[in-house]
């Protein structure tokens, strides 16, 4: 999802740490098994510690990133009550953001060093937050789109073998179903108004339905290392049965908003009781997570003015706290 | 540029009155005022709590999970400890 999964689990650096054993490793995946909960200090392999690391900062990163398109519209939203509702969402997504650094903090690694990583561009974060939003009803999109497709990945994601990544994702996703029904009922008041704005909801649409669906990251086949994150139980569904669960109740949703689903080649069938659809382009895909997306670069940029500029304000803070835990150790 | 963190800090939250502290993340902040300030602006957007604690994260003192069994064990052979252990006839009531 916000971590399509696309460099490879356990490539960065030696292990300097001595050697798992048979008998380790085995009690570990007896532990996942029973579905037991694995705890911040408990022993781990060292792959799925890394595992847990990129999964879990890509998705942090990407939900920090994921307030730009959005932000984007903040000064502009069309009445008092739909600006409320977004700066909301934002935030939201900021605290998202927080709960999952904080839960990457206990396999080890540091904040700064997380931040780090997003700003150099060494990090990867979810493609989507790459495509602009030109229009308010990007704004309806992104919530029923971008939002529906984080929930059909986030609820499973709750039972993750990992206690510290679960628990976050369990008060994530108690959030995220506000921030996708505004945005369906900001899509149903458009698609309810004028000729003009029923033609920028469907506009909205025709541009996010693919990059929506290529949230789910690659095509099975071609997904490196899903089978490991299966078996740790840190996966529990694979990228194309998301993809497909997701297809399956957005489709009517689109129906019932009276919008068709750029997809030409798109039917149900009925034997399956599934939706048949195009194949994905994936070239655009790894174009955008690669770093060639419309908006990468300025994400990137954005991001680290918004660090660079806060710089005297965490210096500041720092110094203050250094003087008052001063003055109290004299007095 | 330095870059120096600032702490980290352990968040417990009462949801109501009546109700214990209950571990719900963590936060960086200068110093404790700040962490409280973070804590309610991460933790409890939606009136989650009515009460925050905060605790720098290097202050706590936790058991080690790799002796889990072994510090445990004390507890583990005393079943006399539960109320099962007793064998009560049917007869005697409220007991
Ligand atoms: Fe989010
Ligand atoms: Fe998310
Ligand atoms: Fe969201």
């Amino acid at each position: 999802m916000y971590t399509q999964g696309l460099d490879q689990a356990g490539k960065s650096g030696p292990d300097t740490r001595e050697a798992e054993t048979a008998t380790q490793l085995d009690a570990f995946q007896a532990r996942i098994d029973a579905e037991e909960k694995i705890e911040a200090k408990d022993w781990m392999p060292e792959a799925y510690r890394r595992t847990l690391i990129r999964q879990i900062s890509q998705h942090a990163h990407s939900e920090i990133i994921g307030m730009q398109p959005e932000g984007n519209w903040l000064t502009r939203a069309p009445t008092m009550k739909r600006k409320a509702i977004l700066l909301a969402k934002v935030q939201d997504e900021a605290g998202h953001g927080l709960y999952l650094y904080s839960a990457a903090e206990t396999l080890g690694v540091s904040r700064d060093e997380m931040v780090g990583e997003l700003l150099s561009g060494k990090a990867k974060y979810s493609s989507i937050f790459n495509y602009p939003t030109l229009t308010w009803a990007d704004i309806g999109a992104i919530g029923w789109l971008v939002d529906g497709a984080a929930i059909m990945n986030q609820i499973p994601l709750c039972r993750c073998s990992y206690g510290p990544y679960s628990r976050a994702m369990v008060r994530v996703c108690k959030e995220e179903s506000f921030h996708q029904r505004q945005g369906y009922e900001l899509m149903l008041t458009l698609c309810r108004g004028t000729e003009e704005q029923k033609a920028m909801a469907q506009d909205a649409l025709n541009r996010f339905w693919w990059p929506a669906l290529m949230m789910f990251g690659p095509n099975d086949a071609a997904s490196s290392h899903s089978a490991q994150s299966m078996a740790w139980k840190i996966k529990r569904f694979s990228n194309d049965e998301l993809r497909q669960k997701f297809i399956d109740v957005t489709v009517p949703q689109a129906e019932f908003l009276g919008l068709s689903v750029p997809d030409e080649a798109l039917w149900f069938n009925e034997d399956t009781g599934h939706y048949e659809h195009s194949d994905i382009d994936w070239q655009e895909f790894f174009d955008v997570i690669s770093g060639n997306g419309p908006c990468n670069r300025q994400r990137l940029a954005k991001r680290r003015k918004a660090q660079d500029d806060g710089a005297w304000v965490r210096e500041a803070a720092r110094a203050y706290a250094d003087k008052k835990a001063a003055a109290e150790a004299a007095a | 540029m330095t870059r120096q963190e600032w702490p980290l800090y352990e968040v417990f939250i009462r949801s109501r009155s009546g109700l214990s502290h209950r571990h719900a993340g963590s936060v960086h902040a200068a110093d404790d005022e700040m962490a409280l300030n973070n804590a309610r602006d991460t933790y409890t957007r939606r009136s989650e709590g009515v009460s925050i604690w905060v605790v720098r994260s290097d202050r706590i003192v936790a058991s080690d999970p790799a002796e889990t069994s072994a510090f445990f064990d004390p507890a583990e052979d005393k079943i006399y400890r539960h109320p099962t252990f007793y064998d009560i006839p049917d007869e005697v009531e409220n007991l």
